[in-house]
């Protein structure tokens, strides 16, 4: 069973479509990237998953039902807006948010202790979070989202505001949450974020869907068929090689499509090369997006 | 547990806990306590000195005024002459003097002198004086009985009766002024004190950007209804707190202090009270989490809720119009207004002027007005929830309540 399945959403603010016809289905153990420029209308979709806002048309399923009370316990929800009661302290604002999710007091609270411990903040528990710097906030944040051991998590611009310590940190969770079989949504415009995380992606435009599927079988489709290469010298031809660009300090070889990048690797060491990088060029998640917009004019 | 339950919970616990509610909630205890107190303290160590026996000086250029001259603390002394009078003024031997001239039976003029600074004769002195000449007036007249009731022509009863010449019930100042304006005090103040807090609640999540947190785990319906019965449970604890001070002050008072011996308010009255509350509260934080729906911050909307809390103070200004007249049109319109319903209903049941079918007529109105404005201000609060920091005209308001 699907953990989210959308289909053909839309909802226009003002006459303006802000999401068109949006599918997409999230399965259990997957993180999945939700990406797009600021305003294509990942942070709408999200909200209409979440039943804040309704969608004009189309259908949402979560766990195989229209959202309810009981499916919302098994949601953990990050939204990109957030903050935290500013005047009770974090271990009861842990309590009350976990005690909205149906959490027993016990239950919740070794849990916490356990989070907390784990993102370094168990000293500040007894701090009224308007104490806590924004950095702090964001933690606290994350580990209310998933302090009651949702099956679906939703990030929206998770590492927003976080130091690199942290942003690491987060990911590690996050990962650990994937293999517990959790079913991920990540939403941001940073897109290296996703591509270094998420095993599916949805990329999203002015409110329509402009890719949808594996990033591995994404990025193979936009690969333009070429190697990076940086080496002591080059030699005057190599084998399957049709052309070669110097980008200064890296040459670009580009293939001539019937060769594979094994047999150049071969030919270049055979012939006493000095290879320091050899690499087969993917383009980025970002020149595929530019790339992709180009395409659409 | 259920979450508008949960929710409920952690507000009421929330305001509990608030320095201004507890300030706010022991201040009428604490101050019936403290007045108790300065009244037994005064009781129990102000002894009055025996009250020293005042002179003042006469000059009588009539020769008629030389009876009654020994009254109970005042001594009336005759001087030959208005020099005597003066010295024995200013060698303090009298507190003053006043001299009657040849010509005061036709124009009734007598002039005093005193060193005192005062702004106008104290009444003591004034009836002193007055009571030391209608004696000498009229006693070579008439009796010494008419005399007395020359001095105090009155002692003035007054009895109110109902339609069937009975005497009405309530005819004391206490349940007839004293009560109903300690309702209306006790009310505005506690409402205003609830709903404006709900208010600030209202808008809290949107502040702190907690909203969609919240929204992930219950329903706009069931964070709207916990809020309101939350803080509505603290204000009647508060209110709570405050009737049983009074009631308990009333039987204490009405033993101890002689002038408020028929101190006494009816259990019956209360319990209108509380229910005239829970209904005034109930309207005012349907008004207030409406207006609070509407705007991004609670400091937006005090502008608006001012127009609301206007006509509620109405009774209070029309109070004693209420009180003199409270079955004339203006306090039945007051009563059946739902804004200004809760306190009027409570002024005319508290001095016990009002029929039942005006009682039942505005409770359906009250609760009327409650349901409708719920309705509108979940409404209000599902679509814009997520306005941050816009205020939206009346044009959209109208048109989302619409399409809602």
């Amino acid at each position: 069973m699907n953990t989210v399945e959308v289909s053909q959403i839309s909802k226009s603010f003002k006459g303006v479509k802000v999401v068109d016809n949006v599918s997409f289905n999230i399965v259990q153990g997957e993180i999945f990237g939700m990406v797009g420029p600021n305003g294509a209308g990942k942070t709408t979709t999200i909200r209409m998953l979440m039943d804040i806002i309704k969608p004009d048309s189309g259908e949402i399923k979560i766990m195989g039902e229209p959202i309810n009370e009981a499916t919302k316990d098994r949601i953990g929800y990050l939204p990109e807006e957030r903050g935290l009661y500013k005047k009770i302290t974090v271990t009861e604002s842990l309590f009350y948010l976990a005690s909205l999710k149906n959490m027993r007091r016990s239950q919740a609270g070794d849990r916490a202790t356990q989070l907390l411990e784990r993102v370094n903040m168990l000293p500040h528990k007894d701090k009224k979070t308007e104490e806590l710097s924004h950095g702090m906030g964001q933690l606290i944040q994350f580990i209310v989202t998933i302090l009651h051991d949702p099956d679906l998590v939703i990030f929206d611009e998770p590492f927003a505001a976080l130091d690199p310590v942290n942003t690491q940190l987060l990911k590690d969770i996050i990962r650990e949450l994937k293999s517990q079989g959790k079913a991920i949504i990540m939403s941001t415009h940073m897109m290296n974020q996703i591509e270094e995380l998420s095993d599916r992606i949805l990329m999203i435009n002015k409110g329509r869907v402009v890719l949808y599927g594996s990033l591995g079988e994404i990025k193979s489709r936009y690969r333009n068929n070429s190697v990076f290469i940086e080496c002591d010298h080059l030699p005057e031809s190599i084998a399957g090689v049709a052309g070669s660009k110097n980008h200064g300090k890296y040459v670009e070889l580009f293939l001539d499509g019937q060769t594979s990048s094994q047999v150049v690797l071969k030919d270049l060491i055979s012939k006493g090369v000095m290879v320091d990088r050899f690499e087969i060029s993917t383009p980025s998640l970002n020149e595929i997006f530019i790339q992709v917009v180009k395409e659409a004019r | 547990m259920n979450k508008t339950l949960l929710i409920l919970k952690h507000e009421f616990r929330k305001i509990l806990r608030s320095k201004t509610f507890i300030i706010l909630t022991l201040a009428l205890p604490l101050l019936l306590i403290l007045g108790f107190g300065v009244y037994k303290g005064v009781q129990e160590w102000h002894h009055p000195a025996a009250p020293e026996e005042v002179k003042i000086g006469y000059v009588d250029e009539i020769g008629m005024f030389d009876e009654y001259t020994n009254q109970s603390d005042v001594l009336f002394v005759l001087y030959q002459s208005e020099d005597a009078a003066k010295q024995a003024l200013l060698v303090k031997e009298s507190k003053e003097y006043f001299v009657i001239p040849p010509d005061y039976l036709s124009s009734g003029l007598i002039t005093r002198y005193t060193m005192a600074r005062e702004a106008a004769p104290s009444e003591k002195t004034r009836g002193q004086i007055a009571d030391f000449l209608i004696s000498n007036l009229l006693s070579d007249e008439v009796s010494p009985q008419i005399v007395e009731r020359a001095k105090t022509p009155m002692l003035l009863a007054s009895i109110r009766l109902d339609e069937s010449g009975e005497i009405a019930s309530g005819q004391d100042v206490f349940s007839s002024y004293v009560l109903p304006m300690v309702f209306v005090v006790i009310f505005m103040i506690s409402i205003f004190f609830s709903s404006g807090t709900l208010f600030q609640s209202v808008t809290e999540e949107k502040e702190n950007r907690m909203i969609e947190i919240l929204l992930s785990s219950v329903s706009t319906r069931q964070l709207l209804v916990g809020k309101v019965l939350g803080l509505g449970a603290s204000g009647l604890i508060q209110v709570a707190v405050w009737f049983i001070t009074l009631e308990i002050f009333a039987e204490v008072a009405s033993g101890t202090i002689p002038a408020l011996s028929d101190l006494s308010i009816p259990v019956s009255v209360l319990a209108w009270a509380v229910v005239y509350f829970i209904l005034g509260y109930l309207l005012f934080a349907a008004i207030f989490s409406g207006i609070g729906s509407i705007v991004p911050t609670a400091k937006e909307g005090q502008g608006l809720s001012v127009i609301f809390t206007l006509p509620a103070v109405l009774p209070y200004y029309f109070s004693y119009f209420i009180l003199t007249n409270p079955t004339g049109a203006l306090s039945r319109a007051l009563t059946f207004f739902p804004l200004t319903s809760p306190i009027t209903a409570m002024i005319r049941i508290s001095t016990k002027a009002i029929a039942p079918w005006e009682i039942a007529l505005s409770i359906v109105i009250i609760v009327t007005s409650v349901v409708v404005t719920m309705w509108v201000a979940a409404k209000l609060f599902r679509v814009f929830l997520l306005m941050y920091g816009k205020r939206p005209a009346l044009r959209e308001i109208v048109r989302y309540l619409r399409e809602a």
